[in-house]
């Protein structure tokens, strides 16, 4: 079996144990078996990874398996990875492993929504291996569709509202993507022959370019209602505000990197003429998004609510910095999803905590944390720190590259969106410093909280392991950087290819 | 060629105890975190002795100038071919000086604070943000490339926020821990931008390169221009915002006096003594490029510093509050340092005014940190901050008393002492360059020995107020430090300091000018004389005096309004007119269009759903009224 498979295979192993577990006990520790073992296994691929590279083999995909599956369509399932799948593996596996102890207290019909959670996981790590497009579309669906059961079922507040507005808007980005996947298809030949899906053969391929125009807003798009893209988003505060804990850390931390992960790998790299030429209004919306959100996000009272829209604000920056078309960028934006993933997972899993003890959300009606709850005060300042760019974290690495990068585009229109989306770092300080005092600092406001209890072992492990991943890439940023900046050379090359500069 | 890789363990020592008093200081007694800190300190601080040794007295220079030494460096992180963030220790006159002031006052800043901390909740806590804020601020002054410095600057910053934020059950505490952060990143902004355009045009980071009077920055000269401004001019104005903002100038200084929230050893360490003169150590860091390349930027720090010079001293005449009498001061000098810089040249005698600068910083952080930690022995004997609620302590805190007085004797610049030789050389400078600005720099001398003993006159005599218990003299922990600071706040103008600190590295020898020195020393007495006069025995002269001044008295009084100004800015505009409306438009306008799409969805599909009726008879009607429409059409087709 080869190393990619197993991915798969494991969290499918996991739900067949699940299945036949007694009791909730028994299915929580399964699960934490699984994806434990699954974070080993992606410990495994980064070390395997890194030797494989080291030895010298610079094939652009490592790994890869390739087996027909639907021949009449030239269907394969087609699997590989370069360092930046391999990031994106080893972000997934930690949000995941984090997600199964943040809701270890889960006491409504565990056993189902154990195995609908990895079933969602398993579709997102599909979705980082597939090297064919129609396989990629498959692993996407099976990450959405649970979505809405998770939601439904096991959230709060209006939460069929909720998750009938997520489903709905992320199936409408799938229908685009569906129809800018289609339209690849049927000109990855264009001197006749086999059509397909293979990515890698379609980058062969030169797309006659107002064909690319047309369908690079479909992909575009399509991903970018998963990434957030303004005005696209607004399923995601409302989505995440009715969401279970678990749901929202592996939404916004891992599903919602689909969406860029899927800008970049399939409309950008794919179509980069069309990219090129449309990038200004998407420069433009991004930009709106960067700052967009983080305004927003100062009005809100709701504590997912503020994280929901601070992300629409991180997110955006990931999608303009692919935009930026150069290398230093794109390794920014790379590590600005992986950086926000990990980070933003740590918040969800915090407001969880923290709700799961006070039963409310609103920062107004709290006051005081850090005294009844040293721990979960201290992780959400850290998490606070690490989200408004403070050098020692991952986000002041991802911020900085993303900022470099994107100032080597001299010209006027970059200059300004450039420097609108820096100034967002004032804006996050101001959110954060603002949430921070008023729920965690103070006097305490209401008298049933002095009670409360501080964080359980479970919650410790779940916040600890988040925690050393942000401080871990914060301190020691050289290997990830390297990891996915040499994994860019493909792309960079066809998109300079296909610059009007030249 | 002498190793300087120990100069590592400077910086590291205090992360280590940052990281062991964090994590494990709850496992032992407090005591335990504060001598574990102290002595930690003691050991950074004889190693930037030895270091400074090394560095001047044994190391061969080049030529006659004193070499750049890069004692450790190693690539933190990639971002282009060409550009690489590192991280390392740089050894040079003025980095070497800054190592001995921060380990100095730092580790007497620890040695008090066992003192002035005890019993207090959170104790660890104090000690490790304490040693945070040393490590920030060591790798911040060694930094072998602006980026570096960019990242330990932001640390600094959140250790200050920490540190200010350190009572933090109390609102005002967290307002202003708040308030420091989000002033100071606003000026990071500019920072950053400036570091964004500087290393776009230059091609480098490091500090080596960029200050090399023939590098790539200086080649830039005024090449491309914006807006009537070559873009090194544009980076270096950048670059001063964020200076401007640590070093609480002019107007961004706004968060300095609410920074005293903090405990009062931090005030002294990181708001008087090494955090604020950040500023002016960049400045100085990036200044051969400020005068070769961008000389429009320099004058801006010369007008930015007088212009916060004189503000700040005219609102210090005016505060009770001890500390923010205090802060005011601070920020007073910080903006003759800055003045000094603006006016310097470049090379030998023509950089008197970098020379100045650089004794002022020097000499200033020990009188401030001595008048601070002073302060701190007053609130803990009084508990309160109030001048009016003082008087007569000379007899109850004798040790106090005596280094409180050399310190405002040391401010004023009345000679022998620090202070006098360091403004003298500012002055000096301020003299080379303009008669008006030599004028301007004697009114902000005369204010400084003013509210100086203003304060030492009210505090030590004036009536003796009824105290709840009698004060009493602070433990040796906390007098000691102040001894010692008190020795440097007398002989540490005696340094020969041009021989070491210089524009371009080469030593000059410097000369105390009468026609300088006489008025300097005269409006420094007259200074202190009317405030002995007003404020030794209770007289109602200040009130008359205040009276009489009306308008302006209450103007200063409430610092010229800037505080009313920024809280206009940001809760008016920015919370009720940007932010709330985004948020509504957000919810109403762009998710409203979305709800609209499927309210659109639903009311289409509510209508086509009356044709699955199930109802056969309207089947059929269906059925035949379109089989004879298509009928119909096809003949008409047809025929034609």
């Amino acid at each position: 079996m080869d190393i990619l498979t197993s991915f798969i295979i494991i969290p499918v192993l996991t739900i067949i144990g699940i299945l036949f577990c007694k009791d909730a006990k028994q299915v929580k520790w399964v699960s934490a078996i699984g994806m434990t073992l699954q974070l080993l296994n992606a410990a495994m691929l980064i070390i395997l990874f890194l030797l494989e590279r080291k030895s010298g083999n610079m094939a652009v995909m490592l790994f890869v398996k390739d087996v027909i599956w639907y021949p009449s369509l030239n269907i394969h399932y087609y699997v590989g990875v370069d360092g930046i799948s391999v990031a994106m593996i080893g972000l997934t596996s930690i949000v995941i492993f984090a997600g199964i102890f943040a809701s270890w207290e889960v006491t409504d019909l565990p056993k189902e929504f154990f195995i609908t959670l990895i079933l969602l996981s398993s579709g997102v790590f599909g979705f980082f291996i597939s090297l064919d497009l129609f396989t990629l579309f498959l692993f996407y669906e099976i990450a959405v569709i649970p979505m809405y059961l998770l939601i439904g079922i096991w959230g709060s507040g209006p939460r069929e509202y909720s998750a009938m507005k997520l489903t709905l808007m992320l199936m409408g980005g799938s229908a685009l993507i569906l129809v800018g996947l289609l339209g690849l298809y049927f000109n990855s030949a264009p001197g006749g022959g086999q059509l397909t899906f293979n990515i890698l053969e379609i980058a062969k391929v030169h797309i006659p370019v107002e064909t690319q125009k047309f369908f690079f807003p479909f992909l575009f798009i399509g991903f970018g209602v998963l990434g957030a893209l303004f005005p696209f988003h607004t399923w995601s505060p409302d989505g995440h505000a009715s969401a279970p804990t678990a749901v929202s850390m592996l939404h916004a931390g891992v599903l919602m990197k689909l969406g860029g992960y899927g800008c970049f790998r399939v409309a950008v790299f794919l179509l980069p003429e069309a990219a090129h030429e449309l990038a200004w209004i998407f420069i433009i919306l991004t930009t709106i998004g960067v700052i967009y959100g983080a305004f927003g996000a100062i009005w809100q009272k709701d504590l997912k609510y503020i994280n929901a829209y601070s992300s629409v604000s991180h997110c955006a920056l990931v999608l303009f910095a692919i935009l930026m078309f150069n290398q230093t960028a794109m390794t920014g934006a790379i590590l600005q999803m992986i950086s926000h993933g990990i980070m933003t997972a740590l918040f969800f899993a915090l407001i969880g905590m923290i709700y799961g003890r006070t039963h409310t959300r609103y920062i107004n009606e709290m006051g005081g944390l850090m005294k009844v709850m040293p721990f979960l005060a201290v992780c959400y300042v850290i998490g606070g720190l690490a989200s408004l760019g403070l050098p020692g974290f991952s986000g002041f690495v991802a911020e900085m590259t993303i900022f470099v990068g994107a100032f080597k585009n001299a010209d006027v229109f970059h200059r300004v969106a450039t420097i609108i989306a820096v100034s967002s770092i004032v804006v996050t300080a101001v959110y954060i410093l603002r949430v921070v005092g008023v729920l965690l600092f103070g006097k305490i406001k209401n008298e049933q909280f002095e009670h409360l209890t501080d964080a359980k072992w479970h919650e410790k492990l779940s916040t600890g392991i988040l925690i050393f991943g942000i401080t871990a890439i914060g301190l020691a940023p050289l290997w990830l950087s390297e990891l996915i900046n040499g994994s860019l050379g493909p792309i960079i090359q066809r998109l300079l290819v296909s610059s009007p500069i030249h | 060629m002498i190793d300087f890789t120990y100069t590592v363990w400077i910086v590291l020592i205090p992360l280590i105890i940052f990281v062991l008093v964090g994590f494990f200081g709850n496992k032992f007694k407090p005591l335990v975190s504060g001598v574990i800190g102290t002595s930690g300190l003691f050991v950074s601080m004889a190693l930037s002795y030895y270091t400074a040794y090394q560095y001047f007295f044994v190391l061969p220079k080049a030529g006659d100038v004193f070499a750049k030494v890069i004692g450790y460096n190693t690539v933190w992180l990639k971002l282009t071919d060409k550009l690489h963030i590192d991280l390392g220790v740089l050894l040079d006159p003025i980095s070497v000086m800054m190592l001995i002031v921060i380990t100095t006052v730092s580790f007497m800043v620890h040695l008090y604070s066992i003192g002035y901390m005890h019993g207090e909740k959170g104790y660890m806590r104090f000690f490790s943000f304490l040693s945070l804020f040393s490590f920030s601020m060591l790798g911040l002054v060694v930094a072998t490339n602006i980026f570096q410095m960019y990242i330990f600057w932001e640390l600094v910053g959140v250790s200050s926020f920490l540190l200010i934020g350190f009572y933090y059950e109390k609102d005002s505490a967290v307002a202003a821990s708040k308030k420091a952060f989000i002033v100071t990143r606003f000026a990071d902004l500019g920072f950053l931008v400036g570091i964004l355009i500087l290393s776009f045009t230059t091609g480098t980071f490091d500090f080596i390169t960029l200050t090399d009077p023939n590098g790539p920055a200086m080649l830039q000269g005024s090449g491309i221009m914006f807006l009537g401004l070559s873009t090194m001019t544009w980076s270096m104005i950048f670059i001063f915002m964020g200076g401007a903002g640590k070093s609480a100038m002019f107007p961004l200084h706004i968060w300095l006096p609410d920074a005293m929230e903090g405990p009062t050893p931090v005030s002294a360490l990181i708001h008087a003594a090494t955090m604020v003169v950040a500023g002016v150590y960049l400045v100085a860091r990036l200044f051969p490029i400020f005068h070769f390349s961008a000389p429009v930027a320099l004058d801006v720090v010369m007008y930015v510093g007088a212009f916060s010079s004189i503000f700040a001293a005219i609102i210090a005449c005016t505060q009770f509050d001890i500390k923010r009498v205090l802060a005011y001061s601070t920020m007073s000098q910080i903006g003759l340092m800055m003045f000094a810089l603006g006016v310097s040249g470049y090379g030998e005698e023509q950089g008197l005014g970098f020379m100045a600068s650089m004794f002022h910083l020097f000499t200033h952080a020990f009188f401030k940190a001595l008048l601070f930690l002073g302060a701190g022995a007053i609130i803990h004997a009084v508990h309160s901050n109030v001048m009016n609620e003082m008087g007569g302590l000379r007899k109850h805190l004798p040790i106090t008393h005596l280094t409180f007085l050399i310190a405002c004797l040391s401010i004023a610049g009345i000679p022998p002492l620090a202070g006098f030789f360091s403004k003298d050389e500012i002055l000096a400078a301020g003299h080379e360059k303009s008669m008006i600005l030599f004028i301007l720099g004697l009114t902000i001398s005369g204010l400084t020995a003013f509210y100086m003993f203003r304060l030492y006159f009210s505090i030590f005599w004036g009536k003796e107020q009824h105290y709840h218990h009698t004060p009493h003299e602070a433990p040796k922990v906390m007098t000691i430090p102040l001894m010692l600071l008190a020795l440097g706040a007398i002989f540490a103008g005696f340094l020969p300091f041009a021989s070491f600190v210089t524009s371009d590295g080469k030593p000059f020898a410097t000369h105390i000018e009468p026609f300088v020195a006489i008025p300097a020393v005269l409006v420094g007495v007259i200074g202190a004389l009317l405030a002995m006069v007003f404020y030794k025995k209770e007289t109602n002269i200040p009130e008359r005096i205040s009276a009489s001044l009306g308008g302006f008295y209450h103007a200063a009084f409430r610092k010229f309004y800037i505080d009313e100004v920024y809280l206009f800015i940001t809760k008016k505009i920015i919370f009720n007119y940007v932010s709330q409306p985004i948020a509504w438009f957000d919810r109403h306008i762009v998710d409203g269009s979305m709800n609209g799409i499927s309210y659109v969805t639903n009311g289409v599909s509510t209508k086509i759903k009356g044709f699955q009726s199930g109802q056969l008879q309207q089947y059929a009607w269906v059925f035949i009224t379109g089989a004879v429409a298509l009928t119909l059409a096809f003949i008409y087709l047809w025929t034609n």
